[in-house]
């Protein structure tokens, strides 16, 4: 059977890729463009870690078929880095010691930057309400939760333009 | 298995029609990429709705709004005229999954996945939504709670779809709200839902009620009794006690894991009664 071709804006970047129609968005990134930072955790929507940005709102890719990226703008995990230079959020997860195995931490930065993006100054609450669709079984959350404010304190102080 | 993303609803009758295969229609796609991934079904046509522009728009029409098929519940949140209308069908819709569904699942999608526990459902038929159904043989309008036909199944034919759903004009003393009861805070499926809305005449006291139990039978029940309880009151304890002794009765729950038929009963009695005063608190403004 034919495979649908696909052009598509990944991190900036314009990519063209070929998939079959049963393929997920996450299948197309890891197995396809090489890009692994996305996680398959359930594969069922319930545990965030395939979680990337689709034209500004974090969706499961998972639960995106490969052909539906066609014109959109899809930003993940592997984005988020300048070159060498971290991200705050990264940064504040390595400082607080907010991942254990990393499995769960591309998908909840990647949600993390979204809920920042709009939503600068977020109560922990929201933090918490935000990101109950990325499990982690490691850490308990409140390492997550912390160095989520405290990132979002340091991007305001700076007026960081992520 | 194939994908299609037409650009008109002709088209997209068209692809579906022309298909001989199993063909399933694909908006928010956090239902149907489950069953597909799960090998539950195997379909040979996906068409996806996204790309037709009626199913992409709030459209005010007639007073009300009318909801493309492919609208997020994300986007219904955040759509202002719609919220301050009808705020228990957009919490409703935005109960559904973590925030990364709310940017995908639909209400149509929700409509259609047939689940005996879909939280959009109660409050959609509480506020007398219509769907738009297109298909071969042209447009029909049916009422949302006649789409479910039973857990999983629809009443749609062959080629049809859902373009939108029209949430018509809230009556000026009108309020609805929709409930529902998980054993945690968020990202679960309701034990039972309810959905209420009602409208308050000059009097004060309540003139008209719809009341609609979801997750206890195979589709969501209207509760005319519960309705009857609240027209004539102003919605004091006496009525709240008899819509809430008029919606246990009504419901019809099986036991499984998430809740026996027995506290399912008595929880639908105990949400009516809440769902029906946040429904009055708005409709008194």
């Amino acid at each position: 059977m034919s495979k649908i071709h696909v052009t598509t804006e990944i991190n900036g970047d314009p990519v063209e890729f070929l998939c079959d129609g049963e393929e997920t968005l996450l299948d197309v990134l890891r197995d396809r463009l090489g890009m692994t930072g996305s996680k398959e955790g359930c594969g069922t929507g319930d545990c965030g870690a395939c979680t990337v940005s689709v034209d500004g709102k974090i969706v499961c890719s998972c639960l995106m078929l490969g052909a539906e990226a066609e014109g959109r703008s899809i930003e993940t995990i592997e984005g988020m880095a300048q070159g060498e230079m971290l991200h705050p959020l990264q940064r504040k997860f390595l400082e607080h010691a907010a991942l254990q195995c990393g499995v769960c931490t591309p998908g909840i930065l990647v949600a993390a930057k979204a809920l920042l993006a709009e939503n600068p100054d977020p109560s922990e609450t929201e933090v918490r309400y935000w990101l109950a669709g990325n499990l982690c079984r490691c850490t308990g959350y409140d390492k997550i939760v912390r160095a989520v404010m405290d990132a979002a304190a340091e991007m305001r102080g700076r007026n960081y333009a992520a | 298995m194939r994908y299609a993303a037409p650009t008109s609803v002709e088209e997209a009758v068209q692809a579906m029609t022309a298909e001989p295969g199993l063909v399933k229609v694909l908006a928010g796609g956090t239902d149907l990429l489950v069953a597909i991934r799960s090998g539950r079904i195997e379909p040979d046509l996906v068409v996806d709705l996204k790309r037709i522009e009626e199913t992409r728009t709030i459209e005010p029409e007639g007073g009300g709004f009318r909801i493309g098929a492919a609208v997020s519940s994300a986007e219904m949140s955040a759509h202002e005229g719609l919220s301050a209308m009808w705020p228990g069908v957009v919490e409703a819709a935005a109960l559904i999954g973590s925030t990364q569904i709310q940017s995908r699942a639909t209400i149509a999608g929700n409509l259609c996945n047939a689940s005996p526990a879909a939280d959009s459902v109660p409050a959609l038929a509480a506020a007398r939504a219509v769907a738009s159904i297109v298909g071969p043989n042209g447009r029909r309008d049916v009422p949302v709670e006649d789409v479910p036909a039973g857990p999983g199944k629809t009443s749609l034919e062959a080629g049809e779809f859902v373009a939108s759903i029209l949430l018509p004009k809230q009556a000026d003393r009108g309020g609805d709200a929709y409930l529902r009861f998980i054993p945690r805070t968020e990202m679960d499926i309701a034990v039972v839902g309810v959905g209420v809305n009602l409208t308050l005449g000059a009097d004060g006291a309540v003139a008209d009620a719809r009341v609609v139990l979801g997750a206890v039978g195979p589709r969501v029940i209207r509760c005319e009794e519960g309705a009857a309880a609240l027209v004539g009151t102003t919605g004091d304890d006496a009525a709240l006690a008899t819509l809430a002794e008029a919606a246990s009765a009504a419901a019809a729950p099986i036991d499984d894991k998430r809740g026996t038929r027995e506290y399912r009963i008595q929880v639908t009695g105990a949400l009516a009664k809440r769902t029906a005063k946040i429904a009055l608190d708005r409709a008194k403004g």
